[in-house]
């Protein structure tokens, strides 16, 4: 045998990572079947997010929403090239290893779907990189501690309302910058304040950013919304009801992809912007009632 | 050093990387910012040009099982995409090169199938060419930049330097 294959290492930290950066700057969006995901892949999505349903039909359905059969996954995994990647419950680290075991590009522990546990997955025994959602610093730092190697902002999915997605992507930017300049000291009480490990908060306060890919998620539907995300520091967006909830879910995916790439641009961005048709229509986070809200799962 | 992102700025620059991702996404873009025709002139014109794991794919002449109208062709070799298979599949792995152990990064990597006459193998794995050169392209199928070890960055930083020198010499 020879001697160089002994050292051959799957699943490390920097596997996981790596993945997760080699999705910066792109699109991730959810699919339901083959035919979206060969939509999605051709308009330039990076990867795609294979569900039973898109979050505003499981809003709308209500009841106990779980992982989606393994077929429907592994059907979308045969029909594209790109990665794939799919949803588990916080907590239910069960389907978490039905997914690893489907050989799923990564997984989102989610909060569209019914929480399992009042705890988060322990990621780091998964060889499988994880994505996780937070709304602030705090939420960010505990599930990278947990072994996430990408954060997305949590927004409220599956209302076509960026408002949320906003809220905590400018909550955790903004608690970022408010860590420069501390001492030791300061900093181990901002990591009791917000209940996460001193040598994670340490490390972002260094970096000034997270130390994993900081995407936007969570009512994005249209190529402004995306480039709002992406001005705002985002390193790419996540699309779930935005594009197949549209009227023209291909030219909207084209468009978002587009938006993600030229977010710096006005001119491009006005370009893509014309006659997309309907987006989807959406519901006014105002008019949710507390217990509606997705975004207060997981903690 | 500058990132990229539109067209009209490629011209002026001694040399280029294209790096990872997904090829797809990549090739998409390259074309709708009219950045492709970019590449391709300054490739021809014998300026460097590096491209890692989607960069080198799009830089090929051709994907196995695929129907591609964004390959470059500026690099005489044949890949065949997530030839070791899915993320499950992605793997760390010390190299030989230069006399000591490269800790190389392979990530949904692609696989050099077939390489022309002129193509150099500049390091392999598992039999197969991992990093190749011909004249001023440079290819290699894993992440150089998630490596602490940046000798396969020198490697290309090399080719750009020689050939700022052979056109300064053929200025004189």
């Amino acid at each position: 045998m020879d001697k160089k294959l002994e050292s051959l290492r799957y699943g490390t930290d920097l596997i996981k990572l790596g993945f997760a950066k080699m999705q910066k700057g792109g699109v991730i969006m959810d699919v339901v079947n083959e035919k979206q995901a060969i939509i999605a892949e051709n308009a330039g999505a990076i990867a795609v997010m294979a569900l039973h349903a898109v979050p505003a039909d499981i809003r709308k359905a209500g009841g106990v929403a779980r992982m989606a059969d393994p077929a429907i996954i592994e059907e979308i995994m045969n029909a594209v090239t790109i990665p794939v990647m799919a949803k588990v419950r916080i907590g239910h680290f069960a389907e978490a290893e039905i997914l690893e075991a489907l050989g799923v590009d990564m997984i989102d522990e989610s909060e569209v779907l019914t929480p399992a546990d009042e705890s988060h997955i322990d990621k780091k025994r998964f060889k499988v990189p994880f994505v996780c959602g937070a709304r602030n610093l705090g939420e960010a730092l505990r599930r990278i501690d947990e072994g996430a190697a990408m954060i997305r902002t949590k927004g409220e999915a599956g209302t076509g309302d960026v408002k949320e997605a906003v809220r905590h992507f400018k909550a955790i930017m903004g608690e970022i910058r408010s860590l420069k300049g501390k001492t030791n000291e300061e900093l181990k009480d901002v990591a009791y304040k917000i209940n996460a490990p001193f040598e994670i908060v340490k490390e972002t306060a260094i970096l000034q950013r997270l130390p994993v890919v900081n995407f936007a998620a969570g009512g994005i539907a249209t190529p402004a919304d995306a480039a709002l995300m992406m001005k705002l520091g985002a390193d790419g967006v996540f699309v779930g009801s935005g594009i197949f909830k549209s009227e023209n879910p291909q030219k909207m995916a084209e468009a978002i992809v587009e938006a993600v790439e030229s977010y710096d641009d006005p001119k491009r961005l006005l370009e893509v912007s014309k006659r997309l048709g309907e987006p989807m229509k959406g519901i006014d986070i105002e008019s949710l009632s507390d217990k509606e809200m997705l975004q207060t799962r997981g903690f | 050093m500058i990132r990229i992102k539109n067209a009209g700025i490629l011209p002026y620059c001694d040399g280029i990387v294209i790096p990872g991702g997904e090829s797809t996404t990549i090739g998409k873009g390259l074309k709708k910012k009219g950045m492709f025709d970019e590449i391709k002139d300054f490739g021809m014109n014998g300026k460097p040009i590096l491209g890692t794991c989607a960069g080198l794919i799009l830089l090929s002449k051709g994907v196995y099982g695929e129907e591609r109208d964004d390959l470059i062709e500026l690099l005489d070799v044949y890949v065949e995409r997530n030839s070791y298979g899915r993320q499950r599949e992605s793997f760390e792995i010390e190299v030989r090169f230069q006399n000591r152990l490269f800790n190389a990064v392979f990530i949904r990597a692609p696989v050099i199938k077939r390489v022309g006459n002129n193509v150099k193998v500049l390091a392999e794995y598992n039999n197969s060419p991992i990093a190749v050169l011909e004249g001023n392209i440079m290819g290699f199928c894993f992440h150089p930049e998630l490596s602490r070890d940046l000798i396969f960055q020198d490697l290309f930083l090399e080719l750009v330097r020689s050939n700022l020198r052979k056109l300064k010499t053929n200025k004189i």
